[in-house]
C-alpha cells in the first residue's frame, strides 16, 4: 500500500486556516525553507487511515492472547470519559484551585490503588509501565542513599525477568546479579540466598513471574532480602492474577509498578500511550515524585514538600487521559469486580491449559495463574516449530501468544487470555491450536510456510535491519 | 460484573475440565495466611449509566477558562474533526506493539510515515517511534550523550522548561551525572553566551537547550552548535511546541545533534498534560545510539513491500543490562493522531505556525501600546512572549472572573521573574478573544 506521501497532488489541500490578527513578523532569517509535507484532501486522509485500520488488529477484532500483556477489552466509556470536555481541555497550568475535579479523580485512584496493592504511597506519574519500574527502582536508590548505605551496587533479577528490569537497573547505575530458577520455576532459594548480602540493593520480581507461576516462597524471599536490609521490588506486570485476591504490601513487596493499559483496560495504542502506577510501603514513602496529590479538608492539593523525593519523572501530571479511563474503570468494577477480574484471568488460563495440555508440551506442571507456558517440543518430530504455529494461528483470525519468552523456556508460548473471553472464543482457540497440532502431522511444510491468507506474510527482518530503510524518501514539493 | 461473559453453569464447566472445585482451588500456591478471603474494603461497582454521571460531575468540578492565553509546554490548537475520529478507530487503539508484522502491517505503516514526518520537519536523518513526553525524553537523551561521549556532565540552559529541567534532574542523578544551569541574559531573553563559555569545559556531554525557550523566545542554535562541538560535545535542541518546526529553521539545519521535544501540539488535546508524545531524531552517525522501538521497510517473502520493527538489537528485550534505556513501546496513537493531523495540514502548517507568530505579534504590540506593559525580552519570540504587567496577580484574578485564562505566571517557577506573564497566543485566539482580554485589564 502506497505512503500518504505518495499519494500527495501539488496544490491539494486538507484543511482550511482561519485568518491572522495582522501580517507582521520578527522571523526574517530565522524561517525554514518549503516544508516536504504531503498535499492531500480530508477524503484522502480519511480513506488512507481507515485502509491502515483495516490492516491492524486489535482486541475488538478478535482473540489476542499476547501472554504478559493482558489484552482484556477496553471499555467504551472509557474513551467517551478521557474525551469529555472538562477532562480533554484541562490545562495543566491551571491552578490547584481551577483543577479540583481533574484532581480528585487522581486522588481518589489512588485511594483504590492503595487498597488493592496493600501499599500506602502511590504515584500516578509515570507515563508506562516501564517508566513505573525506573521511578521504582530509584525509590530504592535513594532510601539506600538516606541512609548512606553506599557499598550497595548489585540488583538482583531471575533468569525468568522481563528485559525491562535489567536496563531500568542499568538506568540507575547498578549492576545485575541473575538469580536461576529452580525446576519447578520458581525462584532458587538457595542460590538467592548465596547471592543476597548486604551489597544488594534488591531484588526486582515479577509476581506471579513470566511462567505464570505465583512463587510459593514469596514470603520467604522477602524475608531473605529485609534480613540483608535489601529491598523487594515487583513487576506489577502481571497483577491482573491476583487483583482482588493477593495484596502485594501482605507479600513484603516495598515497591511495585502498575501498569494501566494492562491491569486496568486503558488501551494499548498500538504501543502506548501507557500509565505506571508507582505503590510503595510507608517508609519508601518520602522518596515518591512531588507534586503528590492530597486532600486537605475539602480541598484537593498539590504538596511539593517532600525534600527527600527522587524529583519529578515527568512534567505536569502524567498521563492524566490514561488515569481518567482507569478511574471510570474502576468505578464500573468496585469491590465485586476487582476479585472477579483475578478470579475470571486465572480461570481461564487454567481452562486453556487443561484443554491443550498433551497436544502442546507444558514445560512446568501445576496450575497457573493468568497465563499458561507451552512450547514447541512435540511438534518438534514434525519440523513445526513456535513461530510456525504463531503464524498459523494468524490465518485462523487470532492474534499470536507471546514467543521465544520466557527465555528459559526454548521455544515458549505464552498464553494469556484476560477475564473478558468467553468460554466460547476460547473453545474455539484451543480447537484451532488442536487442528495446527494435526496439520504439523500431516502438512509441516504448509505450517512452515504460513501466514497465507494475510496481507502479506512472513516478513525479512534480517534485511530490515541490515540496509535500514526508516523514511519514505518521496518527495511532495 | 461488568466486560465478563460466563455464566455459573459455564464456570462449572470449566473447573470441572481443570479438574478442581472452586476457583480459589487455583490459588493454592499462594500461602493461606495471604490469600484474601472476601471482598475488599471498596464501595460496589457502578453501571454505566452511574459511572459516567460520577466521572462527569466530578470532571465538572475543574474551573476550565472559557478561553485560554496559557501555553508553557501544553498548547491548544484548533483540531479537525476526523483526526480524532481516524484516531479513535479501535482497530487502532486496541492494538498493541506490532510484534506480528502479516497482522499489523497498518500500525507498522502508520509509525513509518510518522518517522517520515518527524525528519522531514527537523530535517534529521533517524528518528525511533516516538517516546512518552517532552520531558522524560530530555531526561533519556542526558543518558544518550553520555553514553556517546563517555562524559558525566550535562548543561542545561534556566531558560528550558522547568518540569522538563527536573525531570532531567531526576534521570541524570539515578544515572550518577552531573546537571548544571546555564543561565539566560536577562535583555534579550535568550543563553547567556558569557555564562556558557564559563561553564562549557571538555567534560560536557551534552548542551541542551530549548527552542524557542520556555520564555517563547528563539535560540541562536546555529552559534550554539558550533560552541558545543568546540568542546566535543553534543548541541542538543529541545522543542516544546513542536508547531515551530512547520515555521522555523529546523534543528538539522542548525548542526544540532540531538533533538528532543514534545508533539501534543500535533492533534493532541492538552488533557492534564498527557498524554502527548515525545520525539526524538538524531544524525546517521547515532541513529544505533535512539533507545525504543524503530520501524524499517523491508519485504515478504514473495518480495511484497512490508514493514517491520528493525534495529532492536539497541533494544532492552535483546540487550538486558547492556541496554541504554529500558523504553519498550511508545505513544504509538499518539504519534498516530500526530501523523493524520500532519497530513491534514499538510504543506499549511508553514502557514498555520506564521498566522501563531503573527497573533502572537499582534497581541503583545497591543498590550505594549494599549496598556503600557513592558515586553521583557527583546529577541525574537514564536507564538508566546513575556510581559510586566502593573500587578500581574490582579490582572489575572480579572481575567479569571470573565472566565479568561490570561497567562502563565512566570513567578511560580521563577522567582527572578515575578510579576512577568507568559501569555500564548495560538490561531484559536482572534479579534473578540483580543477584545475580551483587552476590555478587562
Amino acid at each position: 500500500m502506497q505512503t500518504i506521501f505518495e499519494k500527495s497532488v501539488k496544490g491539494r489541500v486538507g484543511c482550511q486556516l482561519p485568518s491572522s490578527l495582522g501580517s507582521d513578523s520578527e522571523l526574517s532569517g530565522l524561517t525554514r525553507g518549503q516544508l516536504d509535507a504531503p498535499e492531500v484532501s480530508e477524503v484522502d486522509i480519511v480513506r488512507h487511515y481507515t485502509a491502515l485500520s483495516k490492516r491492524a488488529f486489535g482486541v475488538d477484532d478478535g482473540f489476542y492472547p499476547l501472554g504478559s500483556c493482558t489484552m482484556k477489552y477496553n471499555p467504551k466509556i472509557n474513551e467517551d470519559m478521557s474525551a469529555y470536555a472538562p477532562i480533554a481541555n484541562f490545562h495543566p497550568w491551571q491552578e490547584a484551585e481551577d483543577s479540583q475535579g481533574s484532581l480528585e479523580i487522581l486522588y481518589e485512584l489512588q485511594e483504590y490503588m492503595r487498597v488493592v496493592t496493600g501499599l500506602p504511597g502511590i504515584s500516578l506519574q509515570p507515563a508506562a509501565g516501564s517508566h513505573g519500574e525506573l521511578t521504582g527502582v530509584m525509590l530504592m536508590k535513594a532510601f539506600h542513599e538516606k541512609r548512606k548505605d553506599s557499598k550497595r551496587t548489585k540488583i538482583l533479577i531471575p533468569d525468568s525477568a522481563h528485559g525491562t528490569n535489567p536496563a531500568t537497573a542499568n538506568m540507575c547505575g547498578y549492576e545485575c546479579v541473575q538469580v536461576p530458577s529452580d525446576a519447578s520455576g520458581c525462584v532458587d532459594l538457595v542460590k538467592m540466598r548465596e547471592l543476597c548480602d548486604q551489597e544488594t540493593v534488591g531484588m526486582m520480581l515479577t509476581i506471579p513471574n513470566t511462567l505464570g507461576i505465583f512463587d510459593r516462597n514469596i514470603l520467604e524471599i522477602s524475608k531473605i532480602l529485609h534480613g540483608q536490609g535489601a529491598l523487594l521490588y515487583m513487576d506489577g506486570a502481571n497483577l491482573n492474577a491476583i487483583l482482588g485476591m493477593v495484596k502485594p504490601g501482605d507479600m513484603g513487596v516495598d515497591v511495585m509498578h502498575i501498569n494501566t493499559h494492562k491491569t486496568f483496560s486503558t488501551p494499548h495504542g498500538g504501543g502506548g500511550p501507557g500509565g505506571g502506577v508507582v505503590a510503595c510501603t510507608d517508609e519508601l514513602s518520602q522518596f515518591l515524585p512531588v507534586p503528590r496529590i492530597e486532600k486537605s479538608g475539602d480541598a484537593y492539593t498539590l504538596n511539593f514538600d517532600y525534600p527527600h523525593s527522587v524529583g519529578r519523572v515527568r512534567a505536569f501530571y502524567g498521563n492524566f487521559g490514561i488515569m481518567a479511563r482507569a478511574y471510570t474503570y474502576i468505578l464500573r468494577h468496585g469491590k465485586e469486580g476487582t476479585r472477579r477480574i483475578g478470579e475470571f484471568a486465572v480461570l481461564n488460563a487454567n481452562y486453556i491449559r487443561a484443554r491443550l495440555q498433551g497436544t502442546y508440551n507444558l514445560p512446568h506442571q501445576g496450575n497457573c495463574m493468568h497465563e499458561v507456558v507451552f512450547n514447541d517440543e512435540n511438534q518438534a518430530q514434525y519440523h513445526v516449530s513456535t513461530m510456525d504455529i504463531a503464524k498459523r494461528l494468524l490465518d485462523y483470525g487470532m492474534h499470536a501468544p507471546t514467543i521465544y519468552f520466557p527465555l528459559i523456556v526454548h521455544g515458549a508460548m505464552m498464553i494469556e487470555p484476560t477475564e473478558t473471553e468467553s468460554k466460547q472464543t476460547i473453545d474455539e482457540f484451543c480447537d484451532i491450536m488442536i487442528k495446527i497440532s494435526e496439520e504439523a502431522k500431516t502438512d509441516p511444510e504448509m505450517l512452515q510456510q504460513s501466514p497465507h491468507r494475510t496481507v502479506v506474510r512472513r516478513v525479512d527482518a534480517v534485511k530490515a535491519a541490515r540496509n535500514p530503510v526508516i523514511v519514505c524518501n518521496t518527495c511532495c514539493t | 460484573m461488568p466486560y465478563t461473559s460466563h455464566t455459573e453453569a459455564e464456570v462449572q464447566e470449566m473447573l470441572k475440565t481443570i479438574g478442581v472445585k472452586k476457583i480459589e482451588d487455583l490459588f493454592d500456591a499462594v500461602p493461606p495466611q495471604i490469600l484474601q478471603k472476601g471482598h475488599y474494603n471498596l464501595p460496589s461497582g457502578l453501571s454505566e449509566q452511574e459511572t459516567r454521571q460520577q466521572v462527569t460531575s466530578t470532571a465538572d468540578k475543574n474551573n476550565n477558562p472559557k478561553i485560554s492565553f496559557l501555553g508553557g509546554g501544553y498548547y491548544q490548537h484548533f483540531v479537525p474533526a476526523h483526526v480524532r475520529h481516524l484516531a479513535g478507530r479501535s482497530e487502532f487503539y486496541t492494538a498493541y506493539t506490532p510484534y506480528q508484522p502479516e497482522i499489523s502491517q497498518g500500525i507498522l505503516q502508520s509509525i513509518f510515515e510518522y518517522q517520515s514526518m518527524i525528519c522531514r520537519l527537523t530535517a534529521m536523518f533517524a528518528t525511533n517511534a516516538s517516546m512518552y513526553d517532552g520531558s522524560s525524553a530530555s531526561g533519556e537523551t542526558c543518558l544518550m550523550a553520555a553514553n556517546i561521549t563517555r562524559r558525566k556532565k550535562i548543561l542545561v540552559a534556566r531558560s528550558v522548561h522547568p518540569e522538563y529541567r527536573e525531570v532531567m534532574k531526576t534521570y541524570c542523578w539515578a544515572k550518577n551525572l552531573e546537571i548544571e544551569e546555564v543561565a539566560f541574559d536577562v535583555q534579550t531573553g535568550q543563553l547567556d553566551f558569557g555564562d556558557l563559555d564559563g561553564k562549557l569545559s571538555e567534560d560536557v556531554a551534552g548542551l541542551f537547550v530549548q527552542s524557542p525557550n520556555f520564555f517563547g523566545v528563539i535560540e541562536d542554535m546555529p552559534s550554539l552548535s558550533a560552541k558545543t562541538h568546540e568542546k566535543g560535545a553534543l548541541s542538543v535542541q529541545i522543542i516544546a511546541e513542536a508547531l515551530s518546526l512547520g515555521l522555523l529553521k529546523p534543528p538539522g539545519e542548525c548542526e544540532v545533534d540531538i533533538t528532543v521535544g514534545d508533539g501534543q501540539s500535533y492533534g493532541l488535546a492538552v488533557s492534564g498534560g498527557g498524554p502527548s508524545f515525545g520525539f526524538m531524531a538524531t544524525t546517521e552517525k547515532y541513529m544505533r545510539q535512539l533507545p525504543g522501538r524503530i520501524v524499517g521497510e523491508s519485504e515478504d517473502v514473495d518480495g511484497k513491500k512490508a514493514y517491520v520493527l528493525t534495529l532492536q538489537a539497541r533494544e532492552q528485550h535483546i540487550r538486558r543490562e547492556k541496554a541504554s534505556s529500558n523504553i519498550c513501546t511508545n505513544q504509538a496513537l499518539c504519534a498516530l493522531t500526530a501523523v493524520i493531523y500532519l497530513s491534514t495540514l499538510g504543506q499549511n502548517l508553514q502557514k498555520l505556525a506564521l498566522i501563531n507568530h503573527q497573533n502572537a505579534l499582534q497581541m503583545q504590540r497591543q498590550l505594549t501600546e494599549q496598556k503600557n506593559w513592558k515586553r521583557s525580552f527583546s529577541a525574537p519570540f514564536f507564538n508566546e512572549f513575556v510581559v510586566e504587567a502593573k500587578d500581574t496577580q490582579s490582572v489575572l484574578r480579572k481575567l479569571k472572573k470573565v472566565g479568561i485564562a490570561g497567562g502563565f505566571d512566570l513567578g511560580r517557577s521563577y522567582p527572578e521573574l515575578e510579576g512577568r506573564l507568559l501569555v500564548c497566543t495560538t490561531e484559536l485566539i482572534g479579534q473578540p478573544e483580543v477584545q475580551a482580554y483587552l476590555a478587562t485589564v
